[in-house]
């Protein structure tokens, strides 16, 4: 670290005889290699080394049978189309929270532009299945919520709040919030107020500057944001055990307990498998019409 | 009526933050709120205010060794990430060389992988390496999936650096070591400093990963999950409330402080 150098001139760069970008990546690389790289061609491995369609956990493992990713991903439609649906509504809801959030502390909040950043990571401190389950007393048949409704006759006994599609959005959109709201701020935050400024002594209001220079130029922000909530929330499992019911099930809650309870570990594996390779060419998709070049 | 029309224009958006802070926080609000029931067994239903939990923070089995499995881990990970992660941020923002879409990717596919894959496929290669599971797997998996929050957040900042005070410390005669010292790396600090709190915070609260690679070691998140079917005891809202204030005061103070510095 201490030889690192602030190389401005390419000359200075080509000089040396230690490739420094080298021996600076090499550590980092290779932790990534062996802990992300490497499980997941074995994940890929592990998931064809049985045959699904005449599955028999007691034959040894050997093959190679390729059909497994298709026999997974037709027999699981339904929990697969439920995490992207859910997904996608929960990302549309906390953009929605999180835009103007990011654009009063990029914008608004002066000299608490700090505090108020480290106030959106805070609820992290507080565990995020304790925050799920106070969710879920909130939204309860015991709770707040439900006793207003019940006093303005929205709701009857019967209703229930929870254990409900909704709740498990809800949640979701909730949960993964802070990971919208940071890059929706770091690009704002990036906003010359000068363009704002050029764009009112051009005769824009306030909505024209939003539409025409405000929002095209944290567009990067929103790219990223969407994705980091997207992502997390489509492979979730955990809201839509507690806030859920039955027929709510993600293809996360499949994956887990094909793991950890049923130890169908081909199965399992296939599912993974499948579902990171959706998560990829939607991610893939979405970044070349979204036109933003480099995300990371 | 059009003052009051015109304030609230003015005010929209301090208006929607507030509510947004507000969203934010009611659970949290909530669980500090159960932190003082006087429950029995489960945590469900408001029963009376007492002292109680508060005094006994640690009067349940396993809570109290399981937050320190979650700090030490927190800590551990966030020290080992920060620097494999500041180190790559500074090779990519700082040089050209070859391979760089290579390692854009191989920093961006965690990011783009759901947890449940990351976890699953180390559980199943510490399965095929025979690691015992336990500390030293959550470590592992921590820092792996840490490293490119803190590659993204530190390159943000060094990208934003104006050039010039670099120039201008060279044309002063520093040579590039002491450049980085006194120029390059106190400016870019703050940078690293937010992303080893990131880094933390998704460690210490991290349970879909930890999860699959824990073995018989329990964190905090982990406490939480296996009690919650249970009846949760309060004391969990003890020590999930007062970790939220202690990092609020601790950055309250610290702005306060700084504040201060720049007066005098």
């Amino acid at each position: 670290m201490s030889t690192a150098t602030s190389t401005l001139q390419k000359p200075v760069k080509k000089r040396r005889k230690v490739p420094m970008p080298y021996l600076l990546l090499l550590p980092g690389m290779l932790w990534l290699i062996t802990f992300f790289l490497i499980p997941i061609l074995t994940l890929v491995k592990t998931s064809v080394n049985m045959d699904l369609q005449n599955y028999d956990p007691t034959s040894a493992s050997t093959g190679s049978f390729w059909g497994n990713f298709w026999y997974a991903a037709r027999t699981h439609e339904a929990p697969f189309a439920r995490s992207f649906i859910y997904a996608l509504a929960a990302t549309l809801i906390a953009l929605c929270i999180a835009y103007p959030l990011a654009y009063g502390i990029a914008f608004k909040s002066g000299r608490w532009k700090n505090v108020l950043l480290v106030l959106v990571v805070a609820p992290f401190f507080c565990s995020f299945i304790l925050r799920t389950i106070a969710w879920k007393q909130i939204l309860g048949q015991e709770g707040p919520v439900f006793h207003l409704l019940l006093n303005l006759h929205l709701v009857t006994l019967q209703t229930h709040i929870t254990a409900s599609p909704g709740a498990v959005i809800a949640g979701l959109s909730y949960n993964f919030l802070p990971f919208m709201t940071l890059p929706l701020y770091s690009s704002l935050e990036r906003i010359d107020p000068r363009t704002l400024e050029a764009s009112g002594d051009l005769y824009a209001n306030a909505f024209t500057t939003f539409r025409k220079v405000t929002l095209p130029l944290s567009l990067p922000g929103v790219v990223a944001g969407t994705l980091l909530t997207f992502i997390p929330a489509a492979g979730d499992y955990v809201n839509a055990e507690i806030l859920g019911n039955p027929s709510t099930t993600m293809i996360g809650n499949v994956i887990n307990a094909q793991f950890l309870r049923t130890s169908n570990y081909t199965l399992a594996a296939a599912l993974s498998f499948v579902f990171m390779v959706m998560i990829i060419a939607i991610v893939l998709f979405y970044i070349s019409r979204a036109g933003t070049e480099e995300l990371v | 009526m059009s003052k009051l029309s015109r304030w609230f224009g003015r005010n929209l958006i301090r208006i929607y933050m507030v509510m947004g802070f507000t969203y934010l926080f009611i659970p949290i609000l909530y669980t500090i709120i159960f932190s003082f029931n006087d429950y029995i067994k489960s945590n469900l239903v408001w029963r009376g205010f007492t002292w109680h939990n508060w005094q006994t923070p640690c009067g349940v089995p396993n809570i109290c060794s399981d937050l320190g499995q979650s700090l030490k881990i927190g800590l551990l990970a966030t020290f080992v990430a920060t620097i494999l992660g500041t180190m790559i941020a500074f090779a990519l923002g700082r040089y050209a060389f070859r391979g760089r879409p290579l390692v854009n990717t191989l920093i961006f596919l965690p990011m783009a992988s759901p947890e449940l894959v990351l976890g699953a496929s180390l559980l199943t290669i510490f399965i095929n390496l025979g690691f015992n599971l336990g500390f030293w797997t959550i470590v592992i998996a921590h820092v792996m999936f840490c490293i490119s929050f803190v590659v993204v957040t530190v390159k943000a900042r060094i990208a934003s650096l104006d050039p010039r005070l670099e120039q201008a410390a060279m044309d002063l005669y520093a040579n590039e070591r002491e450049t980085f010292r006194r120029i390059t790396f106190p400016l870019v600090a703050p940078g690293i400093a937010g992303a080893a709190l990131l880094a933390f915070s998704l460690s210490f609260d991290d349970f879909i990963i930890t999860n699959f690679n824990s073995g018989t070691v329990e964190t905090f998140p982990l406490f939480v999950y296996h009690n919650a079917e249970r009846g949760l005891p309060a004391q969990a809202n003890v020590i999930g409330s007062s970790m939220f204030l202690i990092a609020l005061i601790t950055v309250l103070a610290g702005q306060i402080v700084s504040r201060k510095r720049k007066i005098a």
